[in-house]
């Protein structure tokens, strides 16, 4: 197994609010090996960006804080870190890129300048030398022109090009780790094929780790080695991206894979549907969360909430189906014995 | 044109003057849709897709005229829509009906969920408050929405919610034709099968005509029976859903659909990556305003715009190298 690069244990991370602590995370635990991708997907409200903006310990500025558990990259404990040590890592060896490439640039900085920022920061090097960097990075993320267009603003250039720069501006320092938040929803798919495309080839090169949060299976299916699903703040299934698309298992998984219209296959027919909406996090069911909109759910699962566990090899899930300390039904249990 | 196409667009053009300077000056234009044409059949889901910037919510706009187009007409139902009087085009507007994309722009916030809905009635119809309520209710309940909750503010709703309060609004008058402008894109995925189920039935059970506009291309593919695809305000292929899917005929088509990813892991397929950025509409390219772009272009693309031609039933391209089937079969898979 390779060496991991970062590990998340038993995280939990939310707001204070007037009604108590709010959860948008809850004991999630996770891992990301050098080099690979993970891939969390979920729908809004998941707890997916709390769990990022955690990583990068962001969510102290975004009102919130980190309550519970450890977050370890490459032998320092993060949870724990002052913002002051923090700053020496985030931007230089963890870097992130947001949805909108718009709000993430300072419009009153040209391009050129706001991308050899992090460089004369973390790497103390001159002016000169870091915007020489900053034009070739601009040509590594494959714009044209880029001694032109480092010394344009932000709105001088288009949707796509303004995410190149936000990666350029992410990649220059060369971290080891990049967290994705939705980098390619806000962009149209030709340009969106670019920039996942652009995201591989720069993974392959920099031999950096990714964590790519989006909401498309099909973007999770192109880029991932592993994915985590959450719903409502808890992971529900985690494992690589073949266990997780051959054999999803999770109810809430499964759901989620069928109500997506295909691009093969019968047309016009009613589409799976998962009843009901995610509930917020001040408002969660009891036992499992998945219970009131789950198909299978028993009366154990509205009493007590299922552990993610690995029940087959590289593939995990919280769900009583699946738990063999469990007692659900014999029938389901049985088949799925069978076809594991 | 074909008698029987129930909404007949032809050579509709939008230009939006762009101005400068002190006195205003015209300096161009931006050709949003620039010479369409284009007919919808009666009970069908016209589904039109294209990246942001190539027109295809003005054209929406354009045919319910809530903006005047530059030239060209649009045909409602065999009645000349921009030769009409404001009145006539008043009674108009309560057979053609649009949902929008933004569930939460488009819902005045001041408004009770049941004043929203009940609205359209109260200014088409001058129903008594009491026919409203019961109106609003039924309505409600078509949508699969809980009308005790009628006398709530639209942020009390969800996301799914609120696009259903949109729709009730958008059928409250019973229309014969819709344009649903990104209707699903804002939604998450369990909650946009909801919303797709619930047009998919409510066009069964009210037999309406969808002009349905969205960029998510395997939804436009779930729902429309044709498509029609837009690239910088020209229409470049017209085709019955299944054929545009199997055998994109555009280049531009080609490149939009290897685009897609797809939840299928095990398939490392060759994309068509397409390089380059879309170009501004108020400075389109030469000839086939996708030359710069395309493999596949040749002098003659740079010289020579192609008009959209029909290749076969159902099927229109506007190419002068349409790609052949055995062609395209190679680049997709």
């Amino acid at each position: 197994m390779a060496e991991k690069l970062l590990e998340i244990r038993n995280l939990t991370s939310g707001f204070v609010t007037e009604q108590g602590i709010a959860k948008a995370t809850d004991r999630i635990t996770l891992s990301v090996e050098k080099g690979k991708t993970l891939c969390i997907v979920g729908e809004s409200g998941s707890g997916k960006s709390v769990a990022s903006l955690s990583i990068m310990r962001l969510v102290d500025y975004a009102g919130g804080a980190i309550f519970e558990g450890s977050i370890g990259f490459s032998g320092e404990e993060l949870a724990s870190m002052s913002q002051k040590e923090m700053i020496r890592i985030r931007g230089n060896r963890i870097a992130m890129i947001f949805q909108d490439p718009m709000s993430a640039l300072n419009p009153v900085f040209s391009v050129g300048d706001q991308i050899a920022e992090s460089l004369r920061l973390h790497r103390g090097v001159s002016r000169k030398e870091a915007w020489r960097q900053a034009v070739d990075m601009l040509r590594m993320v494959g714009i044209p022109d880029p001694e032109l267009r480092a010394k344009q603003y932000p709105h001088e250039l288009s949707g796509g090009m303004r995410q190149r720069v936000v990666i350029a501006m992410a990649l220059i320092c060369k971290p080891e780790l990049l967290i994705a938040d939705e980098p390619t929803t806000a962009l149209d798919v030709t340009v969106q094929a670019q920039i996942l495309d652009l995201l591989q080839r720069l993974q392959q090169e920099l031999g950096m780790a990714i964590v790519l949060i989006t909401h498309d299976m099909g973007v999770a299916a192109e880029m991932a080695d592993r994915i985590a699903v959450m719903y409502a703040g808890k992971i529900v299934e985690e494992g690589t991206v073949g266990e997780i698309f051959d054999h999803p298992s999770h109810p809430y998984t499964i759901g989620l894979l069928k109500s997506i219209p295909g691009l093969e296959g019968a047309r016009g027919e009613e589409l799976y549907t998962i009843p009901g909406t995610i509930p917020g996090i001040n408002q969660l069911p009891s036992g499992c969360r998945f219970h009131p909109r789950c198909a299978k759910a028993e009366e154990k699962c509205r009493q007590a909430e299922p552990l993610l566990r690995e029940f087959r090899p590289d593939h995990q899930a919280a769900c009583w189906l699946y738990d063999s300390g469990g007692g659900l039904g014999g029938d389901d249990k049985e088949s799925e014995v069978k076809r594991a | 044109m074909n008698e029987s196409y129930f909404i007949d667009i032809r050579h509709l053009k939008k230009y939006f003057p762009i101005k400068t300077g002190l006195f205003n000056r015209v300096v161009g234009h931006v050709k949003a849709v620039d010479d369409i044409t284009l007919g919808i059949y009666e009970g069908e889901t016209f589904g039109l897709v294209g990246e942001s910037g190539c027109g295809k919510s003005t054209l929406g706009r354009v045919v319910l005229h809530l903006q005047r187009a530059t030239s060209g007409e649009v045909f409602f139902d065999g009645k000349n829509v921009q030769a009409m009087n404001s009145q006539q085009l008043r009674r108009l507007r309560q057979d053609m009906q649009i949902i929008f994309q933004d569930p939460f722009g488009s819902l005045n916030p001041r408004f009770q969920v049941r004043d929203i809905i009940g609205e359209p009635l109260r200014v088409h119809q001058r129903a008594s408050a009491n026919d409203i309520d019961k109106k609003v209710v039924e309505l409600m309940e078509l949508v699969g929405l809980d009308a005790s909750r009628r006398n709530r503010y639209p942020h009390e709703f969800s996301g799914g919610q609120r696009q259903r309060i949109g729709i009730a609004r958008a059928i409250a008058l019973n229309p014969r034709f819709i344009v649903a402008d990104e209707a699903v894109s804002a939604l998450d995925v369990s909650v946009q099968s909801q919303v797709l189920n619930l047009l998919m039935k409510l066009q069964k059970e009210l037999g309406l005509t969808f002009l349905f506009i969205a960029h998510g291309l395997n939804v436009v593919r779930h729902i429309s029976d044709r498509v029609g695809v837009m690239y910088l305000g020209k229409l470049v292929e017209v085709a019955r859903t299944e054929e545009l899917f199997a055998n994109p005929l555009h280049p531009y088509t080609a490149a939009l659909l290897s685009a897609i990813p797809r939840p299928t892991p095990h398939r490392k397929k060759e994309r068509i990556v397409l390089q380059g950025d879309v170009p501004s509409p108020a400075n389109p390219p030469s000839g086939c305003r996708f030359h710069p772009r395309c493999s596949f272009a040749q002098e003659q693309c740079r010289k020579v715009a192609p008009e959209l031609q029909i290749v076969s039933s159902d099927r229109q391209v506007a190419c002068h190298f349409p790609l052949e089937y055995s062609e395209m079969k190679v680049l997709i898979h």
